[in-house]
């Protein structure tokens, strides 16, 4: 074996990995859910992970993210702790949010991941916003943000890609299409050539990949953020994927298409590349990797359930220091 | 002490915070040639284009450009040229950079300003002269100043550049070129929270901020022509608000008037009002009452616009009615 074949090998291991951690951080937390252990509504990103992973496998811990409602992929795939997330959907103390955020606002800023967020498009002018700061900074990070085909309808996505584009800040963009905007087929009610023709019409450098080849989403994403990094202002990343789950988990997805359903199942990215990898004789390392992640996952879990739930005073601090409530 | 007009001072406050700190910046529309009003005039050749950011007219992404700046680690500064237009960026104020910090459990931190100059200018019609204040004084996480004098609104711009949280500072801009004395330090910071007591008597206490406070004490001076003695309160900061101050002085002149340019229903003064009637309601002479405009849209032409406008005059009278019949 060549060291290059080598150094791929450990590459794509180490993508299957990050999205093995993050399907079986979202099936243990639906389950979890069901049970009545997690409270409120989980929004999935099961069949997606090949994008949260492939992009961020092209950063580094002091670049910054924004993210969605649906983001949980993302803020693992930036290296956020498992046990601190799960934590967070149990609404526990040892939370990454200490209980306050929940599902829809996992952050942690310690490792650049500046929040998931409840409104559609919310992230998108943030990341933006933190590229101006670094700049004012003098710092050479870069900004990636995560948001789903619903957003491109909304206005502040106009406002954050011209100002990105007026200004070349360094901002990846990726609309992580999954086919959906909540229980609505997107493609019904978007208009023209899509998001990536909306971008170059801005004159942003636009790039459609397969968002189920976590390979090529990663290859594009460090070309791409290779370019931002040397001074060529933001780029656009389309990557196509498919929610495998609904909405949010109430959502049994009756207006999906059954056929479509299936075959998009047998191209969920985590199959296909392990398939890929045991073909090429890596499936002892596969084993490996899945054993580890599950092993992982059940000492998040096993810490979430015990942790304490917050104290009722914590629901009156971090409003602000001045004029706190009392 | 000099003589300043409000937009020198504001402006004087800016610079300093600017050269104190590399971290502030400034972002809005127009901010090349200095602002709407010149408030930023011949900042950017100083600063710089990458201090001094002359925005495209996109103020959900111009207040997102605070937000996501100040999660960066800096300390923006951001204009909205008229208070009505931060409308259309109320999802970043009152969704995300009021909630950031608290739905991230105290991660984050969000030094940011946002400057609204506020209030009636002559026939500017109903998009472009309303007072809102009280909602966002409705919504936590958010600061909220309003000063009126050229001292208060330096020295509160400086006070709120450098708080940690969130402030929504209303600027008087229908009263830009009053003039007044303001301390030189570069650290005669104004204290959040505080208000001022701009006029000392004992018939009756009057609540009032931002261009209403001078209004009103036009009309604190004509009542004291014929003996009445008014002690008028600039609140200055709308949140958090001085309740000592309004409490201690109502207490003692057994009156209470809260006079706003904003519409009287739900505005601020119903809150102060009713904490005033909740704490000390038993030692007041006579219940204490609001003065704002009617619940319509501000019009175009003078007459129907007077008929919102909160006059010297029409305070008088309602200065006059709480203590007298």
């Amino acid at each position: 074996m060549t060291s290059a074949h080598t150094n791929e090998s450990a590459r794509s291991l180490a993508l299957l990995r990050t999205m093995m951690r993050i399907r079986r951080f979202e099936e243990i937390a639906e389950i979890a859910q069901r049970d009545g252990e997690i409270p409120g509504t989980l929004h999935l990103s099961i069949g997606q992970e090949g994008v949260a992973a492939g992009v961020c496998s092209a950063l580094e811990r002091t670049d910054l993210i924004t993210s969605t409602h649906r983001g949980h992929g993302h803020s693992i795939a930036k290296g956020a702790s498992l046990a601190a997330m799960m934590a967070e959907l149990f609404g526990r103390a040892t939370g990454c949010c200490r209980g306050k955020g929940g599902s829809m606002h996992v952050a942690d800023f310690s490792v650049g991941m500046l929040g998931a967020n409840g409104v559609v498009g919310g992230g998108i002018g943030i990341a933006v916003g933190a590229a101006q700061g670094l700049r004012v900074r003098g710092s050479s990070a870069v900004v990636a943000s995560f948001f789903g085909d619903g957003a491109v309808n909304r206005g502040p996505f106009l406002e954050s890609l011209n100002w990105a584009a007026t200004f070349k800040l360094p901002v990846l963009f990726i609309c992580e299409d999954n086919g959906f905007a909540a229980f609505t087929q997107t493609s019904r009610l978007t208009a023209g050539e899509g998001p990536a023709a909306r971008a170059t019409a801005l004159g942003i450098s636009s790039t459609v990949v397969d968002g189920n080849d976590v390979v090529a989403v990663a290859d594009v994403a460090t070309a791409s953020v290779e370019r931002m990094r040397c001074g060529e202002g933001p780029m656009f990343l389309h990557a196509r994927t498919y929610r495998l789950r609904g909405h949010t988990i109430a959502d049994k997805g009756a207006y999906r298409d059954a056929a479509e359903h299936a075959r998009r199942e047998a191209l969920d990215p985590i199959l296909l590349l392990r398939q890929q990898l045991v073909a090429g004789g890596a499936a002892t390392a596969v084993e490996a990797v899945a054993a580890e992640v599950e092993a992982e996952l059940a000492a998040a879990l096993a810490a979430a359930r015990v942790g304490p739930f917050p104290d009722a005073a914590e629901a009156l601090t971090d409003v602000q220091t001045a004029g706190a409530p009392s | 002490m000099s003589e300043r007009t409000v937009l020198e001072a504001v402006r004087d406050g800016l610079i300093e915070e600017m050269r104190r700190d590399p971290h502030v910046w400034a972002v809005g529309e127009d901010l090349h040639i200095g602002g709407l009003y010149g408030q930023y005039k011949g900042l950017i050749d100083e600063f710089g284009s990458n201090r001094i950011v002359a925005a495209p007219i996109s103020e959900a992404m111009i207040v997102s450009a605070g937000l996501g700046g100040a999660l960066a680690g800096t300390r923006p500064v951001v204009e909205l040229r008229i208070a009505d237009f931060a409308l259309s960026a109320i999802d970043e104020i009152v969704n995300q950079m009021a909630k950031a910090r608290f739905m991230f459990g105290g991660q984050a931190r969000v030094p940011v300003v946002v400057r609204l100059p506020q209030g009636i200018m002559a026939s500017s019609a109903a998009q472009h002269s309303q007072s809102l204040e009280a909602w966002y004084v409705h919504t936590p996480g958010l600061v909220v100043l309003a000063p009126s004098t050229p001292a208060d609104c330096k020295g509160l711009l400086k006070s709120a550049i450098r708080c940690d949280d969130p402030v929504i500072l209303i600027e008087p801009r229908s009263i830009w070129q009053t003039r007044g004395e303001v301390p030189d330090g570069l650290d005669d910071l104004v204290p959040i929270g505080r208000a001022r007591v701009a006029r000392k008597g004992g018939d009756l206490t009057v609540v009032a901020w931002s261009a209403m406070a001078s209004i009103a004490m036009k009309a604190a001076e004509m009542v004291a022509e014929g003996g009445l003695e008014v002690e008028l309160i600039d609140l200055r900061s709308l949140w958090p608000w001085d309740v000592d101050t309004v409490l201690a002085s109502a207490t003692r002149t057994g009156r209470l008037l809260v006079v706003h340019e904003a519409v009287q229903v739900c505005g601020l003064g119903a809150e102060i009002v009713a904490t005033a009637a909740e704490a000390i309601g038993d030692q007041l002479r006579r219940p204490p009452r609001r003065l704002g405009a009617p619940r319509a849209p501000v019009a175009f032409s003078p007459p129907l616009e007077a008929v919102y406008r909160l006059t010297a005059d029409k305070i008088e009278k309602a200065m006059r009615a709480m203590v007298l019949s």
